[in-house]
Formats: C-alpha cells, structure tokens, sequence
C-alpha cells in the first residue's frame, strides 16, 4: 500500500508534502514575528542608529574647505607644498572668487574657525580678508562704470551672460554652480531658474560667467530676489578685467560685443594681479604655512580629528605630537579611567556587604533592607546630584557636623566639592545600587549548606567565606563591575556639577565642544573612541553575564 | 544568619562590627535624599540647616520654596514641559515596545540576537555620546520638517525631543515585557484561537490583561527614563523645551537657589509613588501566575 512505500513524502491532510507544509508555517510565523518588530525596528534605526552613524561619520568628515573653496582646492592640488614656492597666480584668482562669494554668505568665517583648531589665527585672518575682499573691487567696478555707464545696469550683465537670441545654454555650467552655492549653503538647491549662461560667453569670459552664474544661484534661489533687478557684485568687474586680459573677442557678436571690445582696448584698465591683492590684504596670504595649513586640511576626509583626539596633529610635515601646553586629552581619558575604577573600586568595597546582608537576613527584613537600596535608584539623579551638592560644599551639611563636633576649625573648613573627591563620592552613590542588585542575584543563588559544610570540616570563618563563599560570589561583582565602569565612563551631568575642572571626565570635554567650542568634528572623535571602549566593555559583559540576563529592578 | 551561642568573642566582634559597617553603608544611601526634604523647609536661602530648624523653632521652617515652585514661571513651564513630553514619549516606546516583544517572544525569529542587540542599544551607548549624535542628526531631521513640511519651529522641537526620549525608553520597555512573557503560557492563546477568537481578539482579551503588569512596569521606566532625562534634552532642545531636570541642571550650575530643593523633595515623593506601585504590580503579576509574592 501507499504508505509503506520507503521512499514516499510524508503527505499533509490536505495532500501536499508535509515537508513544504511544515516549513510554509515556518515561514509564515517568522513573517509574523518580524511584521511585530519591523515598526520599532524602523524606528529605533531612524531615531538611534542613524543618529550615531552620522556622529561617526563626522568624525572623519571635512568637507568644509573643498565646499567654501572648491577652485582654490582643484588649484592647489597642483601645487607642492613642500617647495619653497608660493602657490601661482592662478590659485590667488580662484581664491579671490571663492572666498568673496563665501563671504557674502557668510560663510568664510566658518571655514575660518574650522582651519583655527589646526593653526590659531586663521580665524581672524578670514574674518579680516572678508571684510577687505571689496575695496580692490570696488576699484576696478569705478574704472569701468566710469569708461562706460551701461556697466552699472544689471540688465546689461545679465544679458551679455545669457547671451542673445538662439545662444546655446550651458546646463552643465549652471548645474555645477548650483551644486557649489548648495554645498557652500548647506541647502539642497532645486533648479526652477530661467536663466542659463550661454556656452559661447563661457569659453570668452570663463571666470565672469562661472561667477555670475553662482551669483545668480544665490540671488534667484537663496535670497528668492528677482534676477532682472539685481545690482552686479563687485566681484563681477574683477573678473571681466581678468578674463579681457586673455579674452578672443575677434569671433564674439553676441549683446554688447562692441562696448567689451571697447573696454578690451581702454589701456587705463589694468590686468589684476591677485597675489598682490592678497599681499596687500595680509601679508599671511604670502605666507607658505597658511597656505600649507590650507592644503593640508582640504582632503574632503580626514584623520585629524581622531589624531587630535589622542593628542597628535596633522601638520604640513606629516603627523606629529601637540606641543605639551595643549595636550590634555590623553590625560584626560587616562583620568577618566583611573576615576571609572576608583568609582567601580568603591562601589565593590560598599557594595559587598550590603549584598550579603541582603542575601543572608529572612525575607521580610532584607525587603526593608532593599527599600534603602531602591529609593536612590528610583530617584532623579538631578536630586542625588543636588543632594551632594548641599552636603559636600563648604557650608554644606558635612562640613557643618564636623565643625559642629569639632574635628574640624570653622576657619579650615574641609573643600569637598568642585574637585575629584565630589566626583568619586556622588557617582560612588549613584552607581551603588547598580552593584548591589547583580551581586545580590547572584548571591541569592548560593547555598548556605557549602559554607556550613566547609566549618563543619575545620574551615575557620574566614577561610570558608575566602575558600567557598566567595568565589562563588565572583560572577555577580564581574557583573556589577562592568556595569558601573561602563556607566560611570560616560557620564555627564555628575561630574560637570560636582566635579569643578579636577574632577570631570572625557564626556564633559564632548560636551564642551558640542555646545561652546563648536569644533563638532573634534567632539564626534572623542565620542567614537569612548563609544567603541563602551562597546568593547559591553561585548566582554555579555560573555560574562549575557544580554538577555539583564535585568531591572 | 544569627550568631551562635558558642561563638567565640572574636566572632562576636566581628558579627556585631559588621552589622555596624553595613549600616553605615545604608546610611550613606539613604541620607543624601533625607536631608534634602528638611532643607527644602529652610526658611532661609541657605543651603544649610540654620540654628532656627536644628532647635526646631517653627519660625526656622516655611513653605516659601514651594511656593516659588508653583509660581514662578520659568519652573513651572519646564514642569509643564516634562508633563508633556514624558507621557507622549512613554505611549510611544509602551506600544512599539509591547508589539515588538511580542515578536520577540515567538519561537523562530531570525536574527533575534541581532535585532534585540539593536533595541536594547540606546540603553547601552552612553547618554553623552547619543546625544552628540541626535544633536547632529536631529538637527537634519528638524530642518527638513520645517523646510519641506512647514512646521512649526515649535512643534518640531517638542517632536525631536519626545522621538529621541521615545528611543532612550525603549529598551526599558522591551526587556521587561520580553521578561513577562516568558512566564506567559501559550497554550493560552491556542486555547482562545480553538474557541474562534481572532489574534487581534486573543491579544486584547486574554494576553494583554495577562501581561499587563509588565507593560506598565515598563511604562513607568520609560516616564521616568524621559522624566529625569537631561542630557540628550540638552543637546536636542531649545529653550521653549526646557524640562524640569534642565531647569535644575542650570539652577544647580548659575543662580542657585532653594527652590531646587523643592523640586527635589517633590521628585522623591513621586519615586516613592513609582517604586510602591512597581512593587505593588510585581506581587499581581506573581499572583496571576500561580506564584505566592515572596
């Protein structure tokens, strides 16, 4: 008959093989099961992972000097930066356009502050440079208006750009400046211009139209004027004078070709010389490190702020130390660890014999008894925080007592507070419970009759706890360890009110580089390296302990 | 463990100093929230016990802290503040987190140690360095919500700090609801599905109530998560988000004032509030699984 038949499929009631039966359940169920956790999943990894996947990327991101200075960089990359030579007249010219367009986005001292953290200084040289870019243009915008009025009229800009009737737009062009006003913006631009720069005046005035074209991008798009009644910039004048010095006008007839012939011809329009201009701006701009510092920062990632993190730099002549005076990160993370362990040390020492008392007293007592422990758990650590303040300050309530039974003059009264020692004994206190509880759910777990058994046998008090007792305790300090060494490593507010400037740790230097010395890329270093020692620390917890085993409460 | 009576007295020493240090221990535990609830009394601006509280003359102790609390206007908005954000952010993570435990708890879900090390993370990654990230991010986030959504500047801020308390609670909510189903019967839900319920009626007729103590523990973990919460409101925020722990973070850092003590003794009564009704909802779950409460 069928179903003794060796070889056959084991057949489901309703005929199909049992194998697919089985596994089409299978496949649903886990269907199910991950339709239940796909929202939360979504959105843990939008609301938490990506935030972190962007610090990190940070970290390395330096995308700031090619986004303000994009020609300047494209330039400089022919440059040597180890020869003794000054960067060409052409790098000067491209310089002098991208910064006074990022100047009139203020954008420049953006970029100044960023190239400070490397070479101190550059901040006020670009907020300087900003602010004098205009008067040579300013110069060059008289002699021409003077020469000829129509100069002075937007409209005559904007249709010598464009070109007449039937010219060739230059999508190409104008998409590049966008891309460039955007970066340089930190907008996502969207084209909804009429304007397009025509191809034949792009290959006769190249610098006038690549810089019209992203002057028109900022006018139309970013401050959403109208292009028609624009005034040209300064800058525009500068670069017609550059671009007439070399120009072909011999094939041109588009608008105006006559008066630019004319103006081509005026020999009272100098050709700019923009290394002098900028020698004459600050006499840093002719200065090699400035422009070394420059070239060295513009790779769009870099490794400096990780190197800065550990206390080296990226300098013109490889990577080197800081000098000592502002090397203190390093420091920093080795007292933030040296504090993390005196901290977890503490905490063992207080820990232990509250665990074990907990673990050895009847039920209802060691309930009571838990109460003390939960109650600073469950409190706001703003309170705790607080509540140590008001102990440990100078006229605090520590200091009153012992002045009061008199171990200490009222005149030396003991400093407590705004020092390590405030750190070490309010995150002693506010860790605390998180050793108790691991310890104690280990200890619960130990049976008395291996402690009595080893007196029964000779042991004395000490070596049956020693011998026996102990070891078997060793799991849940592990436990307890790891979790407040790594709480206690990323912890900030504690410190930043208790700590003063001895007492704080590597979380406060994040801190203060997020919210007051805005060099965010610094701040996402050091944040990447203590994320990667707490996920070291946690991987080593759950081969001790397992994550599944955490538990609250 | 009582001494015995043939202990010798080195034992006897050693039984009753250990018992001494033990207390001094609890003590160090537990004074720092006792002696802020008299302060808070001070009638003075002190910091302080004054010689008028330690002699108890009534004339040492007033309200007027409290009274501060409840009519100044910068706490009270940060009060506020918390009162909106906490619950908002706690609906979120409680009915993310209870769907996606009870995925979790089903017998086959691939890369179920992947996934739970993804929730649980935000409790894991300290809080500064979560913060540095939302800081980055949320400020994208925000930006584009006002930009291409047109909301309000306002409104966005208040949604960026309850989405990031949503995430920092979380974790809270999984492991102890994944904890309260392990205790959960299945057969249970068989059982309902045999008699020609629905899932959808299963799950709010017979697991939901069963389970319930775990999902309002986790509740309360994750209010209290947002509710103390300081650091990433910090970074996320701005001032129109102020919360309650911020207000107190700059009170503590600038003008200090009493008022700060206050706050606190109203916020260890409402621990005291949390920690009786955890405790009061782990002896019904214990109860409704057959267990006496221990």
């Amino acid at each position: 008959m069928t179903d003794t038949a060796p070889n056959a499929p084991v057949l489901a009631a309703d005929g199909r093989p049992l194998k697919r039966s089985l596994s089409r359940a299978l496949r649903v169920q886990k269907m199910r099961a991950l339709a239940l956790i796909a929202p939360l999943l979504i959105f843990v990894f939008i609301s938490f992972i990506m935030p972190i996947g962007d610090m990190l990327f940070r970290s390395v991101e330096n995308q700031i000097v090619e986004n303000t200075l994009p020609y300047t960089v494209q330039e400089l990359s022919h440059w040597d930066g180890k020869s003794d030579a000054l960067p060409d007249e052409q790098t000067y010219q491209a310089f002098y356009f991208d910064i006074f367009l990022a100047a009139e986005l203020k954008r420049h001292t953006r970029l100044g502050s960023r190239l400070n953290y490397e070479s101190s200084g550059m901040s006020s040289l670009f907020r300087q440079t900003g602010r004098k870019l205009d008067d040579v243009a300013k110069d060059y915008r008289k002699l021409i208006t003077d020469f000829d009025p129509v100069w002075k009229d937007g409209a005559t800009w904007l249709a010598l750009i464009s070109g007449g009737a039937g010219a060739e737009p230059s999508g190409a062009l104008y998409r590049e400046q966008l891309l460039r006003v955007g970066a340089l913006n930190d907008m996502k631009l969207k084209d909804t211009s009429d304007f397009e720069p025509s191809t034949q005046i792009a290959q006769i005035l190249p610098i006038t139209t690549r810089n019209f074209t992203a002057q028109a991008v900022v006018t139309e798009l970013v401050d959403n004027k109208d292009l028609t009644k624009a005034k040209p910039v300064e800058s525009l004048y500068l670069a017609l004078a550059h671009d007439l010095t070399t120009a072909d006008l011999s094939g041109y007839d588009g608008p105006f070709a006559d008066e630019l012939r004319a103006l081509q011809s005026n020999a009272a329009l100098p050709a700019p010389d923009f290394t002098a201009i900028f020698a004459d701006i600050d006499e840093d701009w002719v200065n090699l490190d400035t422009w070394r510092t420059i070239e060295t920062h513009s790779s769009t990632y870099t490794a400096g702020y990780f190197l800065n993190a550990v206390d080296y730099e990226k300098t013109p002549d490889g990577i080197k130390p800081l000098p000592d005076d502002r090397k203190i990160l390093i420091q920093l993370f080795i007292r933030t660890l040296i504090m993390s362990m005196i901290i977890m040390g503490s905490c063992i020492l207080l820990g232990y014999p509250v665990a074990w008392i907990l673990a050895n007293v009847p039920t209802r007592q060691a309930n009571m008894l838990m109460i003390l422990v939960l109650l600073p758990f469950w409190t706001s650590l703003l309170v705790r925080t607080s509540a140590w303040k008001v102990m440990l300050q100078q006229q605090g309530v520590i200091n009153d007592v012992l002045v009061w039974i008199g171990l200490v003059a009222d005149d030396a009264r003991l400093v407590m507070i705004n020092n390590q020692f405030g750190t070490i004994v309010a995150m002693t206190h506010i860790l605390l419970p998180f050793m108790i509880l691991p310890m104690y759910s280990v200890m619960q777990t130990i049976n008395p009759t291996y402690l009595r058994a080893a007196k029964s046998l000779g042991a004395t008090n000490w070596t049956a706890f020693w011998r026996v007792y102990f070891p078997q305790s060793i799991p849940g300090i592990g436990a307890g360890s790891i979790l407040v060494f790594i709480l206690s490593i990323g912890y900030y507010i504690t410190p930043e009110i208790v700590g003063g400037t001895k007492g704080v740790f590597i979380s406060n230097r994040i801190a203060y580089h997020i919210s007051s010395s805005l060099n965010w890329g610094l701040a996402a270093a050091l944040g990447t390296i203590l994320l990667a020692v707490v996920l070291g620390l946690y991987w080593c917890y759950d081969k001790i302990v397992g994550i599944d085993n955490v538990k609250l409460g | 463990m009582s001494l015995p009576i043939y202990a010798t007295f080195g034992q006897r020493v050693w039984y009753y100093a250990f018992r001494v240090i033990c207390a001094l221990i609890f003590i160090f535990l537990i004074t720092p929230i006792l002696v802020v609830i008299p302060l808070s009394f001070n009638a003075q601006n002190f910091f302080t016990f004054t010689p008028e509280m330690l002699s108890f003359d009534p004339a040492g102790y007033s309200l007027k802290h409290y009274q501060d609390f409840f009519s100044n206007n910068e706490w009270q908005r940060s009060f506020k503040n918390s009162l909106i954000i906490a619950p908002i952010a706690t609906i979120i993570s409680v009915s993310l987190g209870t769907l996606a435990a009870i995925g979790l708890s089903q017998s086959h879900v691939p890369f179920r140690r992947g996934i739970m090390a993804i929730l649980i993370s935000p409790m894991i990654v300290p809080l500064i360095i979560s913060a540095t990230g939302m800081f980055f991010f949320y400020s994208k986030i925000g930006n584009f919500m006002e930009g291409t959504m047109g909301l309000d500047k306002n409104l966005v801020g208040y949604i960026k700090v309850i989405l990031a308390h949503a995430v920092l609670g979380i974790p809270f909510v999984i492991i102890t609801v994944t904890a309260t189903l392990v205790g959960f019967d299945r057969s249970l839900t068989r059982a309902a599905a045999n008699m020609g319920a629905n899932p959808v009626t299963t799950f709010f007729r017979v697991q939901m109530p069963l389970i319930l103590p775990g999902v309002i523990s986790g509740g309360l973990f994750a209010f209290i998560t947002s509710f103390d919460e300081v650091v990433v409101v910090l970074f996320v925020g701005s001032a129109s988000q102020k919360t309650l722990p911020w207000q107190m973070f700059t009170g503590l850092r600038e003008q200090i004032s009493p008022t700060i003590l206050a706050v606190a003794t109203i916020l260890v009564g409402i621990s005291i509030l949390l920690l009786t009704t955890l405790e009061l909802l782990r002896r019904r779950s214990e109860r409704l699984r057959g267990m006496s409460p221990g």
